[in-house]
């Protein structure tokens, strides 16, 4: 399944659909032919579609990709330290292209906590019942190409009041050896007053090739469950990444997620979506986004009140350097049965150089009376004033631009509860921005 | 320590700085005087670095080196201090972190090992105690919600931690309440010695009663127009700055 033109037109026009696939799986295999299908009526979006009109995606699909990707790499202990955590005592769980590698990973076991190749549960009841089911995904063309086509991808199923001792850790390794579309897909269930720790990092090998990312998570919280979600975007070079993560939350369940992209990539689009079905819910979203050289973040965020009595709360901030493009859209959607809800969203913006752009674009659509929401924006210019008050104490230009922006995220990272993950966050901070300062 | 020599600077090409002279030795209290506008505070500003005066002549040689060849940051990290007029707000950034940053960076500088958390501890705490810097500020975040005078106290701690060859004070007095200015002067004093010079810019006579100089510049339309010892300030007190303007004119006309 190569293209030699582009892959825009390839997958438009002349992409095989899913029963052409060796290794198809029966089981879900209605499921990929539905989606395929939605995938054809939908197409890919042009940036005269409502949701990519700060972003070209064509831009970025001009390239010739395969959609045969590569299972296996040889991963070395070095690069796999390179994308771990240092300090953090965790699970472990490799992938390569999104296929796990068990010989690399440190699994929970014989616990209630169970992780697995997604291919191989293919059969299970959880698998059936919410693969490709979260109603936010049905109108997203890259998430239906992912679900018509992906190869593999993650199945992580938290028995009923089941716990860990330690946060599990994803290593995310990416490589191409040709351009390759690299699309995993992945399903984690936590049942009824189930509480588990994902910590999420991507490392790629070979930046000779580009890898196309398109990943899509599914996430369930039946009653009373709890997911601390952390998902670190960083050091791929020559890489483009769409995700999709879309949970679904059931009563009394608490979902905290955390996003902190700090690419290497030329884009990134993130698509969060969470669809509150059951009452009584917290819901927090902490996004970081950094951007340099003619980087391209966008974040589309949608919360979906639909019964009453939930919390929201996100808060997103972006730094953006040199000629860095940001893309901030958060929608918040209460529906007429939803009173009581609770919906708070705020987009604060860094941006250290005259080029730098951010196109932040709030939507609230509230159709119940009795509702606090609460949305706000700000962009703010770098200060020069601040940035000799520190030189003048002695501290280095880039010392002093890294402590400006550690401080600027400082109500991101001081809501991670993981002190390791805190402490390598700082650390990348610093590093990013020295890297674009040097640059 | 310092040789300020035939100094000419503009900011946005006006002419703010018109040749400055002044010989700063160790040891020594100078004292700047002048109206507003006369270019005190843009002099504590070209010393330090700031980016947008442009010196046009002159030179500052400052313990044997060109300080206006060295960027703000190697000026503080050769021993200069500016404690600014208005001092900067950064919400995040902790006071004591960024002081043990700025510390760390300038020993690096000296080729010396950064200080264990122990040490720094200790040293915050004497200096702490040292200029009465209230201790409750020193977590917060830098200059954060605090007052005119607890900025201008944080300052003194400052100066008292980085503990710098030259300090020079930029209107520190102003704004300041008598309690406030008592214990700002009370700290500078304390920290005087012989190896220390000090530069103090204020527009009012009252810090001097508290921080004796030893010399007393006046400076008007950016030059130095008198000096003189502390009985200057004194008759600058009294009579004002327009007997001072109207003797430079007389001077001009001739």
């Amino acid at each position: 399944m190569t293209s030699d033109k582009s892959f825009y037109e390839f997958i438009s026009n002349g992409v095989p659909g899913p029963e052409q696939k060796v290794d198809a799986d029966n089981a879900i295999m209605p499921a990929r032919k539905l989606a395929f299908s939605r995938f054809k009526e939908l197409g890919l979006p042009t940036i005269k579609t409502e949701e990519w009109r700060y972003t070209n995606v064509q831009r970025f699909l001009k390239d010739a990709f395969t959609l045969a990707q590569e299972e296996q790499a040889t991963v070395t202990p070095e690069q796999l330290k390179a994308a771990s955590i240092p300090q953090l005592d965790s699970y472990r769980v490799v992938l390569v292209n999104g296929r796990l590698q068990t010989d690399l990973s440190e699994l929970p076991a014989g616990g209630k906590i169970t992780v697995s190749k997604l291919s191989d549960a293919a059969g299970n009841a959880q698998l059936q019942a919410w693969f490709d089911k979260h109603p936010h995904l049905q109108s997203q063309p890259f998430a239906a190409l992912n679900a018509a086509l992906f190869a593999d991808g993650l199945f992580i199923e938290a028995g009923v009041n089941a716990t860990l001792d330690k946060p599990i850790q994803i290593i995310h390794v990416y490589t191409a050896s040709a351009n390759a579309f690299i699309q995993p897909r992945h399903l984690v269930v936590l049942h009824k007053s189930a509480t588990l720790e994902i910590i999420e990092s991507a490392v790629g090998l070979n930046d000779s090739a580009i890898a196309f990312v398109n990943a899509v998570t599914e996430v369930v919280l039946e009653e009373n469950a709890e997911l601390w979600h952390y998902n670190i975007q960083s050091t791929i070079k020559n890489s483009r990444h769409i995700y999709h993560t879309s949970a679904t939350q059931k009563a009394d369940s608490r979902y905290h997620h955390f996003n902190f992209t700090l690419p290497s990539a030329e884009l990134t689009r993130n698509n969060l979506s969470v669809a509150l079905t059951g009452s009584n819910t917290e819901t927090n979203l902490h996004g970081l986004y950094l951007a340099t050289g003619t980087q391209h973040v966008d974040n589309h965020t949608f919360v979906d009140h639909l019964v009453p009595n939930c919390n929201s709360n996100e808060l997103y901030k972006g730094v953006l350097l040199d000629d860095a493009n940001g893309v901030f859209t958060g929608k918040i959607h209460v529906h007429q049965d939803a009173q009581k809800t609770n919906a708070f969203q705020q987009n604060n913006n860094l941006l250290m150089s005259e080029k730098a752009n951010i196109n932040s674009q709030p939507q609230l659509e509230i159709y119940a009376d009795d509702v606090k929401c609460s949305h706000g924006f700000t962009v703010g210019r770098f200060s020069e004033e601040s940035l000799f008050y520190l030189r003048s104490r002695g501290i280095g230009e880039e010392a002093a631009k890294s402590l400006l922006v550690n401080a600027f995220a400082f109500d991101i990272t001081d809501q991670v509860h993981i002190p390791a993950l805190q402490d390598f966050l700082a650390e990348k901070i610093r590093q990013y921005v020295a890297g674009a300062i040097n640059n | 320590m310092l040789t300020i020599k035939n100094l000419h600077a503009e900011v946005d090409g006006k002419k703010i700085l018109k040749g400055i002279n002044l010989e700063i030795r160790k040891g020594e209290m100078h004292a700047i005087m002048g109206p507003n506008g006369s270019g005190k505070s843009s002099l504590s500003s070209v010393l330090a670095g700031r980016e947008n005066y442009t010196v046009t002549e002159g030179e500052v040689i400052f313990e044997g080196k060109n300080l206006l060849d060295l960027s703000p940051e190697d000026r503080a990290r050769e021993g200069l201090f500016l404690a600014f007029q208005y001092p900067v707000e950064i919400p995040g950034v902790s006071n004591l972190h960024f002081l043990k940053t700025a510390l760390n960076e300038i020993r690096t500088y000296h080729n010396l090992p950064p200080l264990e958390s122990k040490e720094f501890l200790k040293l915050t705490k004497e200096k702490q105690q040292l200029v009465d810097f209230n201790a409750n500020l020193m977590n917060r975040s830098l200059n954060e919600g605090f007052s005119g005078g607890e900025k201008k106290r944080n300052e003194v701690f400052q100066l008292a931690m980085l503990d710098p060859k030259l300090a020079i004070l930029d209107e520190t007095d102003s704004g300041l309440d008598i309690d406030a200015l008592r214990i700002v002067a009370a700290g500078v004093n304390k920290l005087r010695n012989a190896d220390k010079a000090f530069m103090v810019i204020t527009h009012y006579q009252r810090l001097l009663e508290y921080i004796v100089p030893d010399f007393v510049h006046v400076l008007y339309n950016g030059q130095i127009v008198k000096t003189g010892t502390k009985e200057l300030a004194l008759e600058l007190e009294e009579k004002g700055y327009d007997w001072l303007k109207e003797e430079v004119h007389q001077k001009e006309s001739v």
